[in-house]
């Protein structure tokens, strides 16, 4: 093999490479991702029952009905629109009245939202920074959860 | 008082870094041996300093110190002793600490170690490794000081996320860290060579054991998270593809290629150029996973906005040094002097393979995480990129890898013969068509392509087993003799045998958790049972529990499998009172390599119980085949060949002795 074979093969194969990668991640960009909504997000944009997304929101005080087995329903609100949710599964330790959850699955023909998955997943301030956003787009964002993040005790250096 | 000192001590450590930072530049450039020797001394009292401010920080953790923020934001007098000092790194400002006491640590260690460096090569590299000081002992004190106080002192802290009080957080981010932190010095000599404009082939030589011990100690930390993970989040999950996991994936997955292309730059004096590229990248991405895992802006690019000094400060550095790296590179690389070509079908040319499908899927990684942050600053679009696109794109990248594994080791170097690789992995081939068979015949459903990635995880452990058996020559010379040549094979041998090998191990635990598992959420009352597989677990009833600084709810299973008491598991949820919040600790029986796990979800007023139940087959094989790697690791680092200046035999020396 000669020296300019030598290094054709070589590029040839790290290009063969690239484009083989570059191929996969377009695709499985178009497939496999997931986009994140509000409630008011969802009824705004009218989105098609079936297809896959997260929802984000406070879950309604007052909302949360447990059916039989692990069924369990409850409402996701942004304060300005509100999403029944439905849900079979178990609810990880954050879920509660008033807490900020996010949700993943599609909607139903009759305008429920069927998880799959709920999470309650979170950053020091017990808030997912994706409802959180949701919120304070829609006015909504609670004094308290500002506090919490503001709350730098005055501190001076030594 | 401690504080103070260990602040001081910090601010020293800065003001050395500055000066470790210049004069031995300036006596490289002056070929000036008395300036250039400044480094080493300077790079211990460097390390004395750091150590200092960072154990007066724990002694302040320890003595529950609440003047100081950032004890009281995140520790508690009740708090038992270890979580006190392992809350010394549960968050942003004390974990920075630990990321410089690390950094000095490894400066010290070339410093001391490094006797047979060359003078000039030396004290350019401690240089480098102090401009990296300099950036974070002044992002520690302007933006993230650990050691700030409060006016009135609190009478109580505010506790450690309850989370993060699990023997999980004094493992692994000191590990990491280790990890990340030790590419910084592939990093230093990178940047050394490009300012000298010269590079050798003994360049991998002294850079390959500080690059393996990096790898290691990553490999060790990404094991330990995950296997945290799993244990902790109570859904049995070990890997999800999540932003801050892949953070602390890509510079595993640069480092391991920089490893395998150093060998060739070592062995064959080409690919150099790549190497220095390489090692630059694999520091730049730990340098990113640092900084996106502790400054949040993974979750929300807006995060920066809650101090936005922090945020431009962390900028500035990953601009400073990535971008000026990659500068340097593009504007030196080209002086370098460029190593030979090979031919395709040769050692070095798997290697190079190695390297490109490594580096491959690495960037769809790099893509995949960073691709929501870029749509969202861009459109303000907000996505989730999950394990579906990394299953699409790692996957593929990864398959051809593994089937390549086998093939690398036996290949010669300059110009191997594939025919006659192909023929001596005949013994593997087999092996692993019999898996394959074995699997199908056993299959109930499934995908199609588990028997044939169960067939490809025993190749690649057959095939590394070959080589072994190649040169040993077993099977055509007695058994002694075998054993004999075994003996006397180098242990770098080894652990790049036993390394790949684990890669079989660790497949074979990923298909036989993901595809084998078995999985029941149920709710049940006292005295009932739920059946898995063949076990069937009989609830017993609860228990209450106080704890140092919490209160737990215990259920307590009798595990049976065909009928047999096996045990018991113990599944319980934590209640912190401190913090208000909840936490579920999960109960695991080890059965073999696979095991039971269990969580508890919720407690109902009437005394029933909802659990999340599963069967995991082979799951400890995950883990435990990193672990091997980690040995096999340790194995190559004690090859003295590796090792820089160890004497070399005497008859090779004897041998290159020209008759006078």
């Amino acid at each position: 093999m000669t020296r300019k074979q030598r290094r054709l093969t070589l590029i040839g194969g790290a290009l063969g490479v690239l484009a083989v990668s570059v191929g996969l991640v377009l695709f499985a960009l178009q497939d496999s991702i997931v986009f994140f909504n509000s409630p008011t997000d969802l009824l705004q944009k009218q989105i098609k029952a079936g297809q896959r997304m997260r929802i984000g929101g406070l879950v309604k005080e007052g909302s949360v009905a447990r059916g039989d087995g692990l069924a369990v329903r409850f409402e996701l609100t942004d304060g300005a629109s509100t999403i029944p949710v439905s849900y079979q599964g178990l609810l990880p330790d954050l879920f509660r009245e008033g807490q900020g959850v996010v949700a993943e699955g599609a909607l139903d023909g009759h305008g429920t939202f069927r998880a799959d998955s709920v999470l309650a997943k979170h950053d020091e301030t017990y808030m997912p920074k994706e409802v959180a956003d949701a919120l304070k787009k829609h006015g909504h964002w609670k004094e308290d959860y500002k506090k919490k993040v503001e709350a730098v005790p005055p501190g001076k250096t030594p | 008082m401690i504080a103070e000192l260990g602040h001081y001590a910090l601010v020293l450590a800065l003001g050395l870094a500055l000066v470790q930072a210049s004069v031995p530049l300036l006596g490289v450039r002056r070929n000036d041996s008395v300036l250039m020797a400044v480094a080493v001394p300077t790079s211990v009292a460097q390390f004395v300093l750091v150590t200092t401010a960072f154990f007066a920080l724990i002694a302040c953790y320890v003595r529950s110190d609440f003047s100081l923020v950032n004890v009281f934001e995140n520790s508690h007098s009740a708090k038992p002793l270890i979580y006190k000092i392992t809350g010394v790194w549960g968050n942003h400002e004390g974990s920075m600490l630990l990321w410089v006491f690390i950094l000095s640590l490894f400066g010290a260690l070339v410093g001391v170690f490094g006797r047979n460096l060359p003078e000039r090569l030396k004290a350019s590299v401690l240089s480098v490794q102090s401009w990296i000081a300099v950036a974070f002992d002044l992002f520690i004190l302007l933006t993230s000081n650990p050691f700030l106080r409060i006016m009135d002192a609190p009478l109580e802290g505010r506790d450690l996320n309850p989370i993060l009080q699990d023997p999980g957080l004094a493992i692994h981010p000191p590990l990491l860290y280790l990890g990340y932190v030790g590419l910084s010095i592939s990093f230093s000599f990178a940047i050394a060579a490009l300012i000298d404009g010269r590079i050798e082939a003994a360049w991998a030589r002294w850079v390959r054991p500080w690059t393996l011990l990096a790898w290691m100690f990553l490999t060790a930390g990404i094991t330990m998270g995950s296997y945290w993970a799993y244990y902790t989040l109570g859904w049995g999950g070990w890997w999800f593809w999540d932003p801050v996991e892949n953070a602390s994936f890509m510079p595993w997955l640069a480092a391991t290629a920089l490893l395998h292309s150093a060998l060739v730059m070592e062995k064959r004096n080409a690919l150099k150029v790549w190497t220095i590229l390489l090692a630059i990248i694999a520091f730049s991405l730990s340098l990113m996973g640092t900084f996106l895992v502790r400054s949040g802006v993974l979750t929300s690019v807006h995060a920066f906005a809650n101090d936005p000094m922090r945020g431009i400060f962390i900028l500035a550095i990953l601009v400073l040094f990535i971008g000026g790296g990659l500068s340097l590179f593009a504007w030196r690389a080209p002086l370098l002097k460029q190593g030979g070509l090979f031919a395709p079908v040769s050692r070095e040319g798997a290697l190079a393979l190695n390297n490109l499908l490594l580096v491959a899927a690495c960037a769809t990684v790099f893509v995949g995480t960073l691709y929501p942050l870029a749509l969202e600053a861009l459109t303000g679009e907000k996505i989730s990129v999950g394990a579906p696109f990394f299953n699409a794109t790692f996957g593929p990248l990864f398959v051809p890898l593994l089937i390549a594994v086998p093939f690398g080791p036996l290949l010669a170097w300059k110009r191997g013969d594939l025919l006659g690789v192909a023929q001596r992995l005949t013994y593997a081939a087999a092996v692993a068509a019999i898996a394959v068979a074995v699997i199908f015949a056993m299959r109930r459903g499934g995908p199609i392509l588990v028997p044939f990635a169960i067939g490809l995880a025993f190749f690649v452990m057959a095939g590394a087993m070959t080589e072994i058996a190649e040169r040993t020559a077993l099977m055509r010379v007695p058994l002694a003799a075998a054993f004999a040549r075994a003996r006397g094979l180098p242990l770098s041998t080894w652990g790049a045998t036993l390394a790949h090998f684990a890669l079989g191990i660790t497949l074979l635990g990923i298909i036989g958790e993901t595809q084998w598992s078995a999985e029941s959420i149920a709710e049940i009352k006292p005295d009932e049972s739920i059946a898995i597989r063949n076990y069937s677990l009989h609830f017993d009833g609860m228990a209450a529990r106080q704890g140092p600084n919490y209160r737990e709810l215990a259920a307590h299973f009798t595990v049976r499998h065909r009928g047999e008491i096996v045990g018991v598991m113990e599944p319980t949820k934590r209640n912190f009172p401190s913090r208000g919040t909840a936490t579920t600790q999960t109960a695991l029986m080890t059965r073999g390599v696979s095991q039971l796990y269990i969580s508890l979800a919720e407690a109902k007023a009437d005394g029933s119980i909802a659990v999340r139940l599963y069967y995991k087959p082979l799951v400890l094989l995950i883990w435990l085949g990193p672990l091997v790697m980690v040995l096999a690791g340790a194995l190559s680092l004690a090859d003295r060949r590796l090792r820089v200046g160890a004497p070399k035999p005497a008859s090779r020396r004897v041998a290159l002795v020209p008759a006078e």
